[in-house]
């Protein structure tokens, strides 16, 4: 070995990553590399989404990047033992990490540069093609962005699935002297972690999405909302805006083009609700985190009352591309009227947990057993919950449906956010739909009757069924509780409350004491 | 308009009756939008939600957290309807109508959708009905009612807030209203009025979801909170939860009165609603012009004292002031007093006796008082208490625009763009004005404060001042003329309107006067202590606004140089166009609920009523043919000048109906031996207040719920008072001055206040259109009201000014003789404070005493560290006057050199130092520049040992000797 000769490893700063030992693998790469006198360059980059992998270390050789995982620290002596810094052979060794199939097989647009690149590089990441659409929208007139996204067919991400260009129309058509962009990262459904590890792998992406949002619609200033319990993405999001800032693509007449654009990360508190848009938005605006009704729509009166995009972090992030590569481009994944790709989240009860990113369409039997490899117990998959804890529970029997925003509407179900959870036969689907009524007492923002009262009394009504002292209306809940939380309600959140509980009676009736014809 | 015709007020809207609630605000649209509601087509203006437009069409939704007082929140869900083409259900409430939408109110989904509602409601509420004091007068119960529940199929046994285990305590520590948290339905209502209506931002909800709870500031008691006791969130709370002590106490209400608070010159309109005799609540009319619904603490609280032990009930006469009171029938009281004000004038002249009208009593009380002294004194020595407070208003508003009144109604406020407030504190002085101004404030428009100190709209909640120019006391007319200094110079007078609109050679000697150097914000900053800088940015906004008002009050009139500055704001807004429309104006915030009246009354000595000369022949001509008389020509006493007289012996006899004179003018030693040379004082209160104490002659007085009436707002507004008790004292003021004018020989016959007005119409060309019919009907009329304007005038000098073209008058500023110097090196200014009212003969009678039961000197933390002075001592102000004691409050308020104080309490003294300088035009007191000297000392001053021993003296005089202090 070559004293002077460098080495360049990737060890994921990813908050997933990390909660599995990555910092610790790191400083012993290091500590190591010194003893041996090695020199090494250590770049930690985003996760690659395989969490089973984790910490997935790779190593830069001639061939292309090897992958090594899971490494412990322990593990690390016998790596460099095994030559691993020129791929050596390993009883961890995975072979080239571009060609392990839960990762070659996926489809990554929004996911492209995420655990690739050197997340806070800027010119990492226009070496791999960022920046690119910016530029493009810089020449465009606002209308001709907005048209490019509404060509690409995007539809938000956050879980509405509302049309996005048709969003940021209705933001361009309202007049105002101040408009506002408004990231939601207040990623708060059960088993999902997408925007997370998009801004800690990628966060140009994310602004760049954002800038181009504010030259489509006319806003000079933007705030991203993010969970305070993502305390790596704060820290790295504030470093790309300020390196960000440094080279021109913020703040005033970014790349010389005359126009502006400034950009603020903003804690929440906690509250499930203020991933909500409009109690994000009154959140933002410093009060109480309680939802507003609508109309008006954000579009027309957001933040400060002034017109404001608000999309997910995934939806922004998709519309770099979108620029770059043309609507059409993006169009063609995906079907029907689910166009691009959707980013998953499998997680549960589930033997490959991790993000796919895949084009519209697959079943969500390939999506459990081709990527997840089934449950980690071994049992079969009795169901999952997809959409959130306010999704539906889709049984096995659903399995074969594509994952496509209508045909999951047809029976049921929620895409959502792209979040999968998995369960075996072993779950009690009272206890599962117990908790998710739980979750909607915890998370209630306590406005609207139907939620703060409808949801206490929920966990009760499903607690004397349980006790066996209901059975007569159990189906439909006391007095039509389930129907009157759907259609009473004030928000997006309290409508979906009685979901997860109408589904699993619907489809585990044995599991509350009841027939299947009951 | 909301209207009943169950009772005989006449005005509609009876608090027993159930006002009609549309729901929601009136759309601000000017596009009509036609709809259909359940087949019924109606047009209502673009913004109007589907439910006021069902309302409107005569189709009730039920609701809960709506109500026409505040926003749509759409939080209770039970307004739900369906409209064709659209899915599910939304709430009426907040959906806005749209052109040619099909509502349908009424399907068995939607009955269903209400009633589970109602259920999960009932789910988490006592069931205690009966024994509620909400039974009667509770939306859920009646919406309960609406939806047809009939069974709570959960139970009551599920988590809750009312059960003996989960029920949070009775929050009773407000006096005036109590919280019950288990009986809250958290719809947001108070919390929302408390942000929309009051702008004060008190209350909130803590915690979410079924913890979410209404919470006083940061879960404090509601006394402890920032609440200021407004009573909207009682007004709006659809169960028991906040309500009043006194409807806890006596029940809902049999009928209702509409009537007019007495206390401030905002005028507010109430529904008294009574049981026999007993007021059980005040609640704020909806539909009154002046304050639309809201009220302040004072007014919709604090009228307990009109029942208070200390009334006096019986009139009393004594010769010598050191006599016992000897209680007397009616016609002795009269025939005594006229007996002696007869022998005075035969012993010391014609001139020798006078009289003081009430700005508190009516304008028909006022009028017959004035009539009094004019016909049976036979002289002109009758003035009122806005010698002391808004005398230069009257003068320099009709020097310059012709008129001695505001030109704005409050209403105006909301389509001002920049509002600047100078030497007033609307939020302590006028608060139902305030609310509306704050609200005007957090919508868009910018605020310039010109005061010596940092009151509450510099900075409080969602408001934010762009300039206070902190200026010194005493150097208004400085800061008026640097700002125009500033409007003339940068070339930003309205050229257009001064063209037009008024007299060219005065505004060109003006122009060419105001741009002297002296003028110049550079070398003004020396004299005020503001920078030119600030100066000239806070003139270029004010002139360069759209619309831009100014606000005013005492802090402007209550100097030497009082109409100057009056004058010099007439100046600046004639200079900018700002006059004669909505959004702008020249405003006195006018201090006593009559004090606009009882000026317009005649309550001057050198002016018949309608600010009309004496000395005109014509008008005088039409008096005395109608009065039968022979008016003098000559001018009579001022207050001051009356007091001086009887300093010097020549004047002898006084009738002052409703002023304290003894504690509420300056240099009270010199008004005490003023009253100890009066050989007869005729004093007519409700209270045996400091003047009493001088007097010889008490003529109870009745309060304003214990007679009929008008009484006129600083908008002008005329509104009605309307009896809704007996007088205490079997007679109504105006009755008393008839008594007295005919045992004076002078015959004066009404039957009703009603004719008294007619009179007043038939003498005043700006009444000449009021009737009590035409009050009854409008609910309330601003004058002028004439053939020109039959419903009255809110706006003045729409198109042309009173006088014609409007007049610049010079103003140049003259310091006050008032000097601070090695031995009085502090200034001293007054001012107010929410909770009590002026010299405090009513709040402090009330609970208002509970948040400020004594006076304070404020002073800056600077100042007081020099002088040993920590918060809460006990310090003596002295001044070149005299010399008193408060208790020192360390406070950033007001800048180093500068004190300040409020003067509600008698023993505070805050008079014995004021001093005898005054307004050069008019006599009013320069009260808010003493120079004086503070030192620590817990010593009762000499004035105030001396002051309690005289108390004592006087109480022990008293028939049965009835305390006049209460205990604290």
């Amino acid at each position: 070995m070559i004293a002077n000769e460098s080495y360049k490893v990737y060890v994921p700063c990813d908050t997933t990553a990390a909660s599995v030992g990555a910092d610790r693998v790191a400083g012993r790469l290091i500590d190591e590399a010194q003893q041996r006198g090695i020199s090494l360059q250590i770049v930690r980059n985003g996760s690659r989404g395989m969490f089973w992998l984790e910490p997935l270390v790779e190593v830069v050789t001639e061939q292309g990047r090897v992958a090594y995982g899971p490494v412990r620290p322990a593990d690390v002596a016998s790596l460099f033992e095994a030559d691993f810094l020129r791929g050596g052979s390993h009883a961890l060794q995975l072979g080239l990490t571009s060609e392990i199939p839960y990762l070659k097989n996926q489809e990554r647009l929004t996911f492209a540069r995420v655990g690739l690149i050197d997340p806070l590089s800027i010119s990492d990441y226009e070496a791999y093609g960022g920046f690119v659409g910016l530029r493009k929208a810089i020449d465009m007139p606002p209308n001709g962005i907005v048209a490019a996204v509404k060509g690409s067919g995007l539809r938000g991400r956050g879980g509405a699935a509302f049309p996005t260009g048709i969003k940021w129309q209705t933001v361009l058509d309202t007049a105002a002297d101040q408009k506002y962009i408004v990231c939601n990262a207040d990623e708060g459904d059960s088993g999902t972690f997408a925007d997370r590890m998009l801004m800690e792998g990628d966060p140009y992406c994310l602004i760049e999405g954002m800038i181009i949002a504010g030259l489509g619609v006319g806003a000079t200033i933007g705030y991203i909302y993010l969970r305070s319990e993502y305390p790596r993405c704060w820290t790295i999001l504030n470093e790309a805006i300020a390196y960000a800032r440094a080279a021109n693509f913020l703040g005033e007449n970014i790349l010389g083009s005359g126009r502006h654009f400034e950009l603020e990360v903003r804690l929440g508190a906690g509250a499930y609700i203020c991933g909500e848009e409009t109690a994000l938005l009154e959140s933002l605006e410093g009060k109480r985190g309680e939802v507003r009704a609508k109309p008006p729509l954000p579009a027309v009166s957001g933040l400060f009352g002034k017109p404001t995009v608000v999309n997910n972090v995934i939806t922004l992030a998709s519309v770099p591309i979108i620029l770059s590569c043309g609507p059409e481009f993006y169009h063609d994944y995906g079907l029907g009227r689910s166009r691009g790709t959707l980013t998953l989240q499998l997680a549960g009860n589930i033997k490959y947990p991790g993000l796919i990113e895949k084009a519209f369409g697959m079943t969500l039997k390939e999506l459990l057993y081709d990527y997840g490899g089934g449950s980690a117990s071994g049992r079969p998959i009795r169901a999952v919950q997809a959409g959130g804890p306010l999704g539906a529970y889709v049984p096995a029997k659903d399995f074969d449906m594509p994952i496509d925003y209508e045909a999951f509407m047809e029976r049921g179900a929620m895409v959502g956010h792209g979040g999968i959870v998995a369960f075996d036969d072993s779950v009690d689907m009272l206890k599962m739909a117990r908790f998710a009524m739980e979750f909607c007492v915890e998370e209630s923002c306590g406005k609207c009757t139907p939620c703060r009262i409808g949801s206490v009394r929920g966990v009760e009504v499903i607690d004397k069924i349980a006790a066996g002292k209901e059975r007569s209306e159990k189906v439909e809940g006391f007095g039509g509780l389930w129907g009157t939380m759907k259609d009473g309600f004030l928000c997006a959140m309290g409508g979906m409350t009685p979901f997860p509980v109408v589904s699993a009676l619907k489809h585990f009736p044995e599991d509350f004491g009841l027939g299947p014809n009951e | 308009m909301s209207t009943c015709s169950s009772c005989a007020c006449g005005a509609g809207g009876c608090g027993t009756n159930k006002l009609v609630d549309l729901g929601t605000p009136r759309g601000r649209g000017t596009e009509m939008i036609s709809v259909s509601v359940d087949g019924v087509p109606v047009s209502v203006p673009a913004g109007t939600s589907v439910m006021r437009a069902a309302a409107e069409a005569g189709i009730k939704i039920p609701k809960l957290c709506a109500t026409d007082q505040l926003q749509a929140f759409g939080s209770c869900r039970l307004c739900v309807v369906q409209i064709e083409g659209r899915r599910g259900y939304p709430a009426s409430c907040t959906t806005p109508v749209e052109s040619g939408m099909k509502i349908v109110t009424q399907t068995p989904r939607l009955a269903d959708l209400r009633r589970n509602v109602m259920e999960l409601y009932i789910s988490d509420h006592p069931l205690d009905c009966l024994t509620c004091t909400a039974n009667g007068n509770c939306e859920l119960q009646d919406m309960a009612g609406v939806v047809g529940l009939r069974e709570v199929r959960y139970g009551m046994a599920g988590e809750n807030h009312f059960d003996a285990e989960h029920a949070e305590p009775i929050d009773e520590s407000n006096p005036y209203f109590s919280f019950e948290p288990s009986k809250c339905i958290v719809c947001s209502r108070c919390v929302r009025a408390c942000e929309e209506v009051q702008g004060t931002f008190a209350l909130t909800i803590s915690g979410r979801g079924f913890n979410s709870k209404v919470s006083a500031s940061a879960n404090e008691s509601f006394l402890d909170s920032e609440c200021v006791s407004c009573g909207a969130c009682v007004n709006v709370c659809p169960t028991a939860t906040l309500s009043e002590k006194s409807l806890i106490e006596f029940g809902q209400a049999e009928r209702s009165v509409v009537t007019t608070c007495a206390y401030c010159g905002v005028g507010c309109s109430f529904h008294a609603e009574i049981k026999g005799q007993q007021v059980v609540r005040m609640v704020p009319n909806k539909d009154g012009g002046a304050n639309e619904g809201h009220a302040c603490v004072k007014g919709r609280f604090a009228w307990g004292y009109a029942t208070h032990p200390d009334r006096l009930r019986r009139p009393m006469i004594r010769k010598h002031i050191e006599d016992p009171w000897q209680e007397v029938t009616w016609d002795e009281a009269f025939q005594y007093a006229a007996s002696e004000i007869r022998r005075i004038q035969e012993k010391y002249g014609r001139k020798s006796v006078g009289g003081i009208t009430s700005s508190r009593c009516t304008n028909e009380e006022t009028w017959l008082v004035q009539k009094l002294i004019r016909t049976a004194f036979n002289n002109n020595n009758v003035d009122t208490c806005a010698r002391v407070c808004h005398s230069p208003t009257g003068y320099g508003l009709k020097q310059t625009l012709g008129e001695s009144a505001g030109t704005q109604d409050f209403l105006s406020v909301e389509d001002a763009d920049v509002v600047v407030v100078m030497g007033a504190n609307p939020t302590e002085g006028h608060p139902v004005f305030a609310s509306r101004l704050k609200r005007r404030l957090r919508e868009e428009a910018e605020l310039i404060v010109i005061d010596p100190r940092a009151i509450d709209l510099v900075r409080s909640p969602h408001i934010e001042a762009r300039y206070h120019l902190q200026l010194r006391p005493g150097t208004n007319v400085a800061m008026i003329n640097a700002l125009a200094h500033t409007v003339v110079e940068e070339g930003l007078v309205d050229e257009e309107f001064v063209r037009n609109r008024c007299e060219q050679p005065a505004f060109q000697e003006w122009r060419e006067f105001i741009l002297r150097p002296e003028n110049s914000p550079e070398q003004v900053a020396e004299i005020t202590g503001v920078s030119a800088a600030d100066i000239r940015a806070a003139a270029r906004l004010y002139a360069t606004a759209r619309n831009a008002a100014v606000y005013y009050g005492l802090g402007v009139t209550e100097h030497s140089q009082g109409s100057t500055t009056v004058m010099g704001i007439a100046n600046l807004a004639m200079a900018t166009g700002n006059i004669g429309r909505r959004g702008v104006g020249v405003n006195p915030l006018r201090g006593q609920n009559n004090v606009q009246g009882s000026c317009d009354m005649g309550s001057y000595p050198h002016e018949l009523p309608g600010y009309r000369s004496v000395k005109d022949e014509a008008t005088r001509r039409q008096f005395n043919e109608f009065w039968n008389t022979e008016i003098d020509p000559e001018p009579g006493f001022r207050i001051p000048h009356m007091l001086n007289a009887a300093v010097d012996g020549i004047f002898k006899g006084m009738y002052i109906q409703g002023e304290d004179v003894a504690q509420s003018d300056p240099n009270t030693q010199h008004v005490q031996e003023a009253f100890r040379n009066l050989e007869c004082l005729i004093v007519q209160d409700i209270f045996f207040n400091e003047t009493c104490k001088f007097a010889h002659v008490i003529f109870p007085g009745a309060s304003f719920l214990e007679k009929d009436g008008t009484f006129t707002n600083a908008e002008r507004r005329i509104s009605r008072i309307r009896k809704v008790m007996e007088p205490i004292p079997g007679l109504a003021d105006w009755e008393v001055t008839m008594g007295f004018a005919n045992a004076l020989g002078e015959p004066m016959h009404y039957n009703h206040p009603s004719e008294i007005m007619q009179e007043i119409a038939a003498l005043t060309p700006t009444f000449a259109g009021v009737t009590y019919e035409k009050l009854d009907r409008l609910g309330s009329v601003q004058w002028p009201c004439n053939d020109e304007n039959p419903a009255g005038s809110p706006v003045m000098h729409v198109h042309e000014f009173t006088r014609g073209l409007g007049k610049f008058i010079l103003t140049e500023f003259v310091p006050t003789k008032e000097k601070v110097s090695r031995k009085f090196p502090l200034i001293l200014t007054t001012g107010r404070i929410l909770t009590q009212y002026n010299v405090g003969a009513q709040t402090r009678r009330t609970e208002n005493v509970a948040w400020h039961h004594e006076d304070r000197l404020e002073i800056h933390a600077e100042d007081a560290a020099e002088r040993g002075i920590s918060d809460g001592d006990w310090v003596h102000i002295i001044s070149r006057t005299g010399e008193t004691r408060l208790r020192a409050l360390i406070s950033d308020r007001v800048k180093p050199g500068i004190v300040y104080t409020t003067f509600h309490f008698p023993e505070s003294g805050a008079n014995v130092v004021t001093t005898e300088l005054s307004d050069w035009a008019t006599n009013c007191p320069e009260y808010k520049v003493t120079a004086v000297q503070v030192r620590r000392s817990s010593e009762m001053t000499a004035w105030q040992s001396e002051f309690q021993h005289f108390s004592k003296e006087q109480s022990e005089l008293l028939p049965g000797s009835t305390p006049t202090v209460p205990a604290k």
